[in-house]
């Protein structure tokens, strides 16, 4: 079996994001990245997967980004990954949804994957488009928000998070894709020996300029930081004058504490 | 102008936020046709094309199915716009139409601005505007953010009948949620836990806030998924919608899906060390202050 596993970098979302010179993303200075959360948990999806198959499937693990997204590779290599792809892509927020999926689409087809797994959509720009669209683009079946994955027999069959706790059960045949919910699974700290087993895997460079034949769908035109709620107060200061100001607040507006 | 409104079916019943799409289309000013796998007694109240696929041969998930449906449906209407909600339905199916249709799609809507759509990024921290640059568009609304239209007015069914192959893809079942052991929604005071409050021991700080305040103990995704409490408190979109009089935010920064389950409440207090966190969208009072800290000299002002 051979399985995919995109993942993407993005900030840690505790930042605080401030518009580049241009106004149409973030400025990158002194932010701190990391492994999109979703796509962590696709990550330990396929290592388990591959336990459970004793250790047959190859797991090949690609991101899309500058120099810096190698990090996030290196860190899916120490999980369990076998092997990596970085394509190298200096500016990939200006690529749309549609031209990250058919560069990923364009890397995947002919290579004979079996499964691909991916966060149901990134903390930064929060599509949710891209692991559908690369499963189009390639025919695989596809189910989306994945809170449960088991596979018996070459049948995956999947648990959707749907409304109000509701759940979704789905059986997929491969080849499939499955974009992934948080709390699918606990990924696992990378342990010491195997950081130092991955540093002897394969990353293999690609540019995105062979991968990519699609034109933007849609675009940014402006980046900026919501409106405050109108009249919303913002306390700051000593905590206990804080604590009796709210007392006081309470008391007047709600009917709730008197 | 144009918008196909793709309506919402789940358990045999039409589902409410499907008024939401007609509150776009109208906010548009386009005209406006719908498409529902689902049933006749379900189609939405409203003027117009509603084309009907049965559910009961589609299957309530079949995205193989239903994109054929909408297919049908886009053949005969020719829309600019195809509008879902960003649901569990939504965005699994959205992806699929615009794939076939070549169409630009923008997600979670929550705002029409001059030359674009306005929609969240950051975790809810920032805003984009999105301009699509494709002939034909796919928006997915965020819940709640255009108040529903009256549901009025008789359309004019149109059948639609698709062969159905699920593609690879087989729907077995739903598997119901977990019992609540506390139903939230009937609380006058809620008091939620979030990533803020640092770790599990720390949680009974903020349900010995709760009591103060007569109310009831909630948390954000985050803490149910790190088994910090359990399942049923969970307030959001994948937990509980709820609208107490009282809302109060313990370190929850705000993300989108916990917005939707809670900003109908009366009045909402965050207590946040994040001035920037996107809970102040929605914050009557927002405190900055570490949660740990504040909870337990609030608690003690409440008691005195």
């Amino acid at each position: 079996m051979k399985i995919l596993v995109c993942i993407k970098q993005v900030p840690d979302m505790e930042s605080r994001f401030k518009p580049a010179a241009d106004g149409l993303w973030f400025n990158e200075a002194d932010l701190a990245w990391r492994i999109n959360e979703y796509d962590e948990y696709a990550v330990e999806q396929a290592v388990k997967l591959k336990e459970q198959l004793g250790n047959e499937p190859e797991i090949t693990v690609l991101s899309i980004g500058p120099d810096r997204v190698v990090e996030v590779l290196k860190k899916a290599l120490a999980m369990g990954a076998d092997r990596a792809v970085h394509v190298q892509d200096s500016a990939p927020q200006q690529k749309g949804p549609w031209q990250i999926a058919s560069i990923i689409a364009n890397y995947a087809r002919d290579k004979g994957f079996d499964l691909i797994l991916t966060g149901m959509q990134s903390q930064d720009r929060g599509s949710a488009q891209v692991g559908v669209l690369v499963a189009e683009f390639l025919g695989f079946a596809c189910a989306t928000t994945l809170v449960g994955f088991s596979y018996v027999d070459g049948v995956i069959h999947a648990k959707r998070e749907l409304e109000g706790g509701l759940k979704g059960l789905v059986d997929l045949r491969l080849p499939a894709l499955v974009t992934c919910q948080l709390g699918l699974n606990i990924p696992r700290y990378p342990t010491l020996p195997n950081i130092m087993r991955a540093k002897k895997k394969e990353i293999e460079t690609l540019s995105v300029t062979s991968l990519l034949t699609e034109e933007p769908l849609a675009i940014t035109t402006q980046f900026y930081a919501p409106a405050r709620k109108e009249g919303g107060l913002v306390l700051e200061g000593d905590l206990n004058e804080m604590a009796q100001q709210l007392v006081d607040i309470l008391q007047e507006k709600t009917s709730v504490v008197r | 102008m144009k918008a196909l409104l793709v309506c919402e079916y789940r358990e045999g019943k039409l589902l409410d936020t499907s008024y939401e799409l007609i509150a776009l289309a109208d906010k548009l000013g386009v005209d406006k046709a719908a498409v529902l796998i689902g049933s006749e007694e379900a189609v939405p109240k409203m003027d117009g094309t509603v084309y009907l696929a049965d559910a009961a041969v589609c299957g309530e998930y079949n995205p193989a199915a239903h994109k054929a449906v909408i297919l049908a449906a886009v053949a005969k209407e020719n829309p600019d716009y195809l509008i879902f909600c960003h649901s569990s339905y939504g965005w699994d199916l959205a992806p699929r139409v615009a794939a076939a249709l070549k169409a630009g799609q923008i997600t979670e809507v929550v705002g029409i601005v001059d030359g674009g759509f306005e929609v969240g990024c950051c975790n809810a921290k920032m805003r984009r505007v999105v301009k699509p640059t494709s002939a034909k568009v796919v928006l997915t609304i965020q819940a709640g953010a255009f108040a529903a239209a009256p549901a009025q007015g008789a359309p004019r069914i149109e059948p639609i009948e698709v062969t159905v192959d699920g593609q690879g893809l087989t729907f077995t079942g739903y598997e119901p949620a977990e019992a609540k052991t506390i139903d939230l929604t009937r609380a006058e005071v809620i008091v939620s836990a979030g990533r803020g409050v640092g770790k599990k021991d720390n949680i009974p700080l903020i349900a010995a806030l709760a009591k103060a305040l007569g109310g009831e103990l909630g948390a954000s995704r985050p803490v149910v998924d790190a088994g910090w409490v359990e399942h049923s408190l969970q307030v959001g979109t994948t937990g509980q919608t709820v609208a107490p009089k009282l809302y109060v935010a313990c370190g929850i920064s705000g993300a989108i899906q916990h917005l939707a389950g809670m900003k109908k409440s009366d009045f909402v207090v965050a207590i946040n060390k994040d001035k920037d966190a996107p809970i102040g969208e929605v914050a009557d009072v927002l405190v900055v202050a570490d949660v740990v800290q504040f909870a337990p000299i609030l608690t003690a002002a409440l008691q005195k």
